[in-house]
């Protein structure tokens, strides 16, 4: 029987995986070899040292500002006695997770539009200039950061209410027996309790340096932002469907995919030495 | 009450918090407000930029429209049977994947093999322009597959399904085995029924990535009337588009504010009918897959 099931199950997945991932050599396997010549173009390319710049500025800005913002929230929203507010607060905070950077870029768009947008209207009563945020090279970045912290935070949020909640009650109990104030509380017991998930979040956002987020980039930039906003992935997109350059788009796109490949190993292999996380 | 509670050192540090939450909340609700308002109002209320958190001369004319309007009609059609045969491939391959590679070694010979090709493939893909051209070859280029079947072993899934068959006391199967079960029947009638929690949150993953993927319909689709509903949005997005500083100064001048708001919404629609049930399961799921030993 065991057989039976591995003989119906073996050949489904074989199919579905080289759906995924073993096609490189495929329909090229025609084609001449060049040897590293793509390589070597590639690293004379002055655009391909611009994007990779700032694919780690953006994408590490990121991490490192995106990072703390669900953990404050969570510990504030755990001060609150009131369940409803709670769960009214988490409701919302995680709703933009939910929506795909297309129609996020396109409430973007909206809210800082020069005309009329939220933002400007804002700034005009203020009587400031109205400023095109999305197309100035000096804003844009700080756009593509926030934006993003603003749609994820909601998530990073329930991760850590999770942890919360998982904390032993009789800790808070003897602290309180032993006389400890509310904030002595948070410091001593709930804050070292969720270092585990902290430190383990931390190790594997590491993975995630080279990805910048090319849905909400590709949706939000234009040719104005192009010097501070462009990025790998879309790079590699635009040279292989606007220039039709399959080859030197397909070797950006492994020298990534290695660099992105040897960081995720890294983080969890630290995430296993030190958190004894496991995943398989 | 306990006694700090009573200080007026707390009672201001709540009344900040409670603002201060109140304020983050807000931030995260007042742009959609911002925009469905928008879609309410008239054209020449959005134009005049009357219209801020609530709908100006109240109307449903640009919804008329888009619903008029077939390419929208038939992109929402796509984008709902792309995601139902999407998500019912996507669930029950990964219940197949899963449920064998949750026996050890022992029982399922060359699991090591399969665990490794899997995380193999999960760290490593052939790209962008590899996977296109395979998709191309296969000519699955303006079917619904090119749409479902690239990402049919959704391996965050399968991962999380396997963590949780894993978990499961092994003695229920056991006694179905016992009584003439096969691997087939006590995965169907054992497993299956047992692991309902974990496959209404993966269904709910599935849901989401189907109905919020506008990539591989720009990717893979030549023809407009193929898009599915997010692609469709993100062309008229983009269409939009800005080539010069002066554009950049008419975009929002552009009559057609209320017809992109309300294509927004009309998009974001689904998502927000089913968020009640989703928000709960995802939490969920985020429990099982992160707060595990």
């Amino acid at each position: 029987m065991l057989l039976l099931f591995l003989f119906n199950i073996v050949p489904m997945y074989g199919i579905l995986i080289a759906f995924k991932d073993f096609i490189p050599s495929k329909g090229i396997w025609n084609s001449p070899w060049v040897g590293l010549q793509y390589f070597d173009f590639m690293m004379q390319l002055p655009d391909v040292w611009l994007v990779t710049k700032n694919t780690i500025i953006i994408a590490g800005l990121k991490i490192l500002l995106g990072f703390p913002v669900p953990i404050i929230v969570a510990l504030l929203l755990n001060e609150i006695g009131r369940s409803w507010f709670k769960r009214t607060v988490q409701t919302i905070v995680y709703l933009p997770n939910f929506l795909s950077w297309v129609i996020l870029s396109g409430l973007i768009l909206d809210v800082f539009a020069v005309n009329g947008g939220l933002v400007n209207s804002f700034l005009k009563f203020f009587s400031i200039e109205p400023i095109y945020f999305l197309g100035d090279n000096t804003y844009f970045r700080s756009i593509i950061i926030s934006t993003d912290i603003w749609k994820n935070f909601g998530w990073g949020t329930v991760i850590y209410m999770a942890a919360l909640t998982s904390i032993d009650p009789s800790l808070y109990e003897s602290a309180i027996m032993d006389g400890a104030s509310r904030w002595k509380q948070t410091l001593h017991i709930t804050i070292p309790g969720i270092v585990p998930i902290i430190m383990l979040t931390a190790i594997l956002s590491m993975g995630n340096i080279l990805n910048a987020g090319f849905d909400q980039i590709f949706n939000l930039y234009n040719p104005l932002v192009m010097k501070t906003g462009d990025i790998i992935d879309t790079y590699v997109y635009r040279v292989a469907f606007n220039d039709a350059n399959w080859s030197l788009s397909t070797m950006v796109g492994l020298i990534k995919s290695v660099v992105n490949s040897l960081l995720i190993v890294t983080g969890y292999w630290m995430a296993y030495k030190w958190t004894d996380y496991r995943v398989f | 009450m306990r006694k700090w509670d009573q200080t007026w050192g707390f009672r201001v540090f709540a009344i900040g918090n409670y603002l201060f939450l109140t304020a983050i909340a807000l931030l995260c609700l007042l742009p959609l407000l911002n925009v469905l308002s928008v879609s309410l109002s008239s054209s020449y209320a959005a134009n005049a930029n009357l219209v801020k958190l609530w709908p100006v001369d109240f109307t449903l004319k640009s919804y008329q429209l888009i619903f008029s309007r077939k390419e929208i009609h038939d992109a929402f059609v796509i984008s709902i049977e792309r995601t139902v045969l999407g998500v019912l491939l996507n669930n029950i391959l990964t219940v197949f994947m899963a449920y064998p590679l949750s026996k050890s070694g022992l029982r399922f010979r060359g699991r090591n093999i399969y665990m490794w090709t899997i995380i193999f493939v999960m760290l490593f893909n052939g790209g962008l322009v590899p996977t296109y051209i395979l998709v191309k070859d296969l000519h699955l280029i303006n079917t619904i597959w090119s749409l479902i079947l690239p990402g049919a072993v959704p391996i965050f899934s399968v991962i999380l399904m396997m963590n949780f068959f894993k978990q499961l006391p092994n003695e229920i199967e056991e006694a179905a085995f016992i009584d003439g079960a096969s691997y087939w029947k006590s995965l169907l009638y054992v497993i299956i029924p047992l692991s309902m929690p974990v496959i209404a949150t993966v269904t709910l993953f599935h849901f989401v990535a189907h109905w919020n993927d506008w990539f591989s319909g720009l990717l893979y689709m030549n023809d407009l009337k193929n898009y599915p509903l997010q692609t469709t949005l993100q062309t008229v997005l983009k269409g939009a588009d800005i080539k010069s500083l002066e554009d950049a100064k008419n975009y929002s001048d552009v009559s057609s504010r209320t017809l992109r708001s309300a294509q927004i919404f009309v998009t974001t629609l689904p998502i927000l009918i089913l968020y009640p049930f989703l928000q709960k399961y995802f939490t969920k799921g985020i429990v099982l897959g992160s707060v595990k030993g």
